[in-house]
């Protein structure tokens, strides 16, 4: 964390490289370290939700990004979001770097699905009397995962960051960097197509078929 | 009035508080009387609860033991 200056642009103690880090050196550093530890399990959960095995590597990306920016963070109650945008970009990059591009659903194909209806009238479960719940019992974590990820990305990280991580809608407009109608978009989207993978999951892996034994 | 399909496209916004005051006002008045949109919204508010819950995810202690050491060597550099 090199070259730490105040806002006036002066440097408090005179840099030297045989002299170890300075005190302001130190304590940004120590304040970075709070606050990177004390977001590590949220940090995790974004980038789990968004790269899945990847996560690790990603939070370490955004680690060390954060670390050589943390000078640029003027309030420290801004360090939080700060730091998920970070893991958020880093995701993304990844995203793009690995060109994952899960099978597309069409858009106009879910447009008016309704999971809800969709149970009652296929009735998976006859002698339930919680036929959408005992639906979404069928799903462990790991299952949920693998919807998500069949997700396009588009779609998945706004729906992520809203309903996983509970982000505001606008939050996640300046963290993606798009405009909150885009956002409110993609969203309905999102939903929509998790719905419509949610049975579609159910179907191919039996957890319908196996209830109604 | 609007259709069923037109209050279930906007479910969640409702939940989510993005409606505008005008068709906040439509859907309520359609779930006054609809029955299976009424369904529609507490299964979507259970499908929010159950996404929140299913997706969360706990830091593996060695996976966090990991990252703090990548946290020692930032500061070593």
């Amino acid at each position: 964390m090199a070259e730490k200056r105040n806002k006036t642009g002066a440097a408090s103690v005179s840099h030297n490289a045989d002299a170890g880090p300075s005190a302001r050196e130190s304590d940004a550093n120590e304040r970075f370290r709070l606050l990177a530890e004390e977001q590590l399990p949220r940090l995790y959960t974004i980038a789990r939700r968004l790269v899945g095995d990847e996560a690790e590597d990603a939070v370490q990306d955004a680690l060390l990004k954060a670390y050589r920016g943390f000078d640029r963070l003027e309030h420290a109650s801004a360090g939080p979001a700060w730091l998920a945008s970070i893991v958020v970009n880093v995701c993304r990059d990844r995203g793009r770097a690995r060109a994952r591009a899960p099978a597309e659903v069409s858009i106009e194909a879910v447009g008016e699905f309704s999971l809800y209806r969709k149970i009652v009238d296929e009735d998976p479960f006859p002698y339930s009397d919680s036929l959408h719940l005992d639906f979404l019992e069928q799903f462990g974590p790991e299952d949920v995962r693998a919807v998500l990820e069949r997700l396009p990305d588009r779609y998945r990280i706004p729906l992520v960051l809203v309903y996983v991580d509970g982000f505001a809608t606008k939050e996640v407009a300046r963290l993606l960097d798009m405009p909150l109608g885009t956002v409110l978009a993609q969203l309905h989207r999102g939903r929509k197509l998790f719905e419509r993978q949610l049975w579609d999951y159910a179907e191919e892996k039996g957890l319908l078929v196996e209830r109604a034994r | 009035m609007i259709s069923c399909a037109e209050a279930v496209e906007r479910l969640w916004a409702y939940l989510d508080g993005a409606l505008t005051a005008d068709d906040k006002a439509a859907l309520e008045e359609h779930l006054g009387f609809c029955r299976v949109c009424c369904g529609e919204v507490e299964f979507a508010q259970e499908l929010r609860g159950f996404l929140a819950r299913s997706a969360a995810e706990q830091l593996p202690e060695e996976v966090r033991a990991r990252l703090i050491a990548s946290l020692d060597e930032l500061e070593a550099t």
